[in-house]
């Protein structure tokens, strides 16, 4: 489903080198997991791939579903089956959460020549999937993410991601700032989307998260580089051993 | 005596006009005294240029280039913003008759300038006040519109000034009675090449509440000087709300006098601004006597090759303790040849106030944007989603839903058109 080969990328400003030559296949149905420490690129990994344009792709390629998407504009990825979830999502006051739920969904519709939802089937679908996520509606009249708990903004990220059935989802760090209640709750959300057609990327500091959703393969981002390649063992490795270890090893 | 000034096309073009129209306009002596007295000093001074303070940022001279000499076309009467509201019409600044409302009595300027006692006297506060001396020179008609004591209205009234292609300058005087409550919305619907100057003289009354609403909704070729004034009493509220969504040359002047303690003036404009429009919204505020306060927010969004002017002066006299006055000015820029001007002046001279001004000029936040783009929401249409969220936000603390709809309607229009 996606195969990004020999991935070079920099901070578009500053010319930083971030991603250096990444190789990374992941196969529909998959989860996989991708581990590194501060600075390794993940977050950059993340944003490259929803195509944000603080970064230039300088060599290499992303494939998803064997074409590539470096010439894509983020909604249009989105709209193609991406999804990112944020490690930081956005405020963005003046725009009820409700309305942006029914725009992005009408608008990725739009993009694939589908029909817009009515405003009854809308609100029913939102309603389902957001008493899974323990949300309530109330939450879904404030303004996008403005005043919510960092719980809440991760519960409204894969509310979202719900919501948009993406064909892959990508998730940046969404353990961070997280109790171990709330991390339960995002967890099952993830768990719940798993399907043969679908794979998901978590990207994470810590294994704690992998407890919970559970890798078929594990990967060891540093220096803007995969190192090092394993099942959902190795994740237990890093955690025993620090990532200082791994990656001497695996260099 | 200095010698006369270099008259522009502009200041000729008016001197022309008022040439050839002013035996066709109404009224008696007194009123022909009081237009020669604002031609001459209009014909004196010239039109303002950005050396005279109030004009800093709308350099009159240079904008108002003529004046239409077209005879006029009539503009269709469209529906009214609320719905039941009241048609009060002035065709190409020829007052209708107007309908009849239990509790408004309502009369015409024209008559009044016709008539023999002074009921109507057309003047101008000093030599910067040019949109005085334009409308005191060439008016030729509006309404005098009074609200009784204690009348609450339940029908709004919206004044249609309707424009085609021809100069007008129409007056209204309105008088809400004492513990009255009246809605009053002013439609500007200016077609072709036209050029509209208006006064407006509000007198709200002990414990009244007025909701005066400006909808500015001219073409782009049109010029619209306006000048509105209020005198706020002891106890009452005025909530104005102005919103411009087009015109080649705007001015909206405001001057306001919060003349009684807790008077109250709530000021909110949004201002859309985009192709080569230059609009100026000018707002002066005298907080007079103590106890009394004020909000005033405006927000811009400029496109194009748009120009923006928000003036805002609040002045506390010595004895206006406790006054509470909160200005507000932000700007949205959404192309690099747009542009704002903003001058807030806080000139206060008692001890004892709140007032705070703020201003700021933004653009859209990339990361704003990002973030909606990446959940498949096409970049026009994030873009139109956090603009309306800048200026919604005004919108809906009207907390009136006609009113709401309709101007969020005209919000999306307009961003759709500019997107």
């Amino acid at each position: 489903m996606l195969e990004i080969k020999n991935l070079h990328a920099k901070i578009a400003e500053t010319d930083t080198q971030i991603i250096n030559g990444l190789n990374l296949s992941v196969k529909a149905g998959e989860v996989a997991a991708i581990m590194g420490p501060n600075g390794s690129g993940k977050s950059t990994l993340s944003y490259i791939l929803a195509g944000r344009e603080d970064y230039e792709v300088t060599e290499g390629d992303i494939l998803y579903n064997g074409e590539s998407i470096l010439e894509m504009d983020p909604a249009e990825r989105a709209a193609a089956g991406l999804f990112l979830a944020f490690q930081y999502p956005m405020e963005i006051p003046g725009v009820a959460t409700m309305q942006f739920l029914k725009v992005a969904m009408n608008e990725q519709r739009k993009a694939r020549g589908e029909d817009e939802l009515s405003t009854p089937d809308f609100i029913k679908l939102v309603r389902e999937a957001a008493g899974t996520l323990n949300i309530s509606m109330e939450m879904l009249k404030r303004p996008l993410n403005v005043g919510f708990s960092g719980g809440e903004k991760k519960r409204a990220e894969i509310l979202q991601m719900k919501l948009l059935a993406p064909s892959l989802c990508v998730l940046d760090e969404t353990d961070s700032g997280l109790d171990i209640d709330a991390l339960k709750i995002v967890a099952d959300g993830v768990n719940a989307l798993r399907a043969p057609d679908r794979a998901t990327i978590v990207i994470t500091h810590y294994q704690r998260l992998l407890d919970y959703i559970v890798p078929d393969t594990v990967h060891v981002l540093s220096k803007g580089q995969i190192v090092k390649t394993g099942d959902k063992d190795l994740a237990k490795e890093l955690e025993a051993k620090g990532y200082a270890d791994i990656i001497a090893q695996a260099a | 005596m200095t010698a006369p000034i270099q008259l522009t096309a502009g200041e000729e073009a008016i001197l022309a006009a008022y040439n050839a129209k002013a035996q066709s306009l109404p009224g008696n002596a007194e009123t022909v005294r009081a237009r020669d007295a604002a031609v001459h000093a209009l014909k004196t001074n010239g039109l303002p240029t950005r050396k005279v303070e109030a004009w800093h940022y709308t350099d009159l001279r240079r904008l108002l280039k003529a004046m239409p000499h077209g005879q006029g076309n009539a503009i269709a009467e469209v529906d009214p913003i609320l719905p039941g509201a009241a048609i009060f019409a002035v065709d190409n600044g020829v007052a209708q008759p107007a309908p009849a409302i239990a509790g408004v009595n309502t009369e015409q300027v024209s008559d009044a300038l016709r008539a023999d006692v002074g009921a109507y006297v057309p003047a101008f506060n000093g030599d910067d006040d040019a949109i005085g001396q334009l409308n005191a020179a060439f008016v030729s008609g509006g309404y005098r519109i009074a609200v009784a004591d204690g009348q609450e209205l339940d029908q709004a009234i919206e004044i249609q000034t309707r424009t085609g292609d021809t100069q007008a300058h129409t007056a209204h005087s309105v008088t809400i009675g004492a513990n009255a409550t009246a809605t009053m919305v002013e439609r500007c619907l200016t077609k072709g090449d036209a050029m509209l100057s208006a006064v407006t003289t509000i007198n709200v009354k002990e414990g009244a509440t007025l909701n005066w609403i400006i909808v500015q909704e001219d073409d782009l070729s049109a010029t619209r000087l306006a000048k509105l004034t209020f005198e706020i009493a002891e106890g009452a509220t005025v909530n104005l709300f102005v919103a411009n969504f087009g015109g080649k040359l705007i001015r909206q002047e405001v001057h306001a006098a919060c003349a009684g303690e807790n008077a109250h003036l709530n000021f909110r404009a949004i201002n859309m601004i985009g192709d080569e429009t230059h609009c100026d919204v000018t707002l002066v505020l005298d907080h007079s006597v103590p106890n009394t306060t004020s909000e005033e927010t405006v927000r811009n969004v400029v496109t194009g090759k748009g120009q923006a002017v928000f003036q805002g002066q609040i002045r506390v006299a010595q004895i206006a303790q406790k006054t509470d006055a909160q200005m507000a000015a932000n700007t949205l820029l959404l192309s690099d040849e747009a542009g704002v001007s903003v001058k807030p002046e806080l000139e206060i001279f008692a001890d004892d106030v709140i007032c705070a001004h703020g201003a700021t000029v933004a653009e859209i936040d990339e990361a704003h944007l990002f973030y909606l783009k990446a959940r498949g929401i096409s970049d026009k249409a994030a873009r139109g989603l956090l603009v309306k969220a800048f200026v919604a936000e005004l919108v809906e603390e009207l907390e009136d839903e006609p009113l709401v709809e309709v101007l969020e309607a005209r919000i999306d229009n307009w961003l759709e058109a500019h997107g």
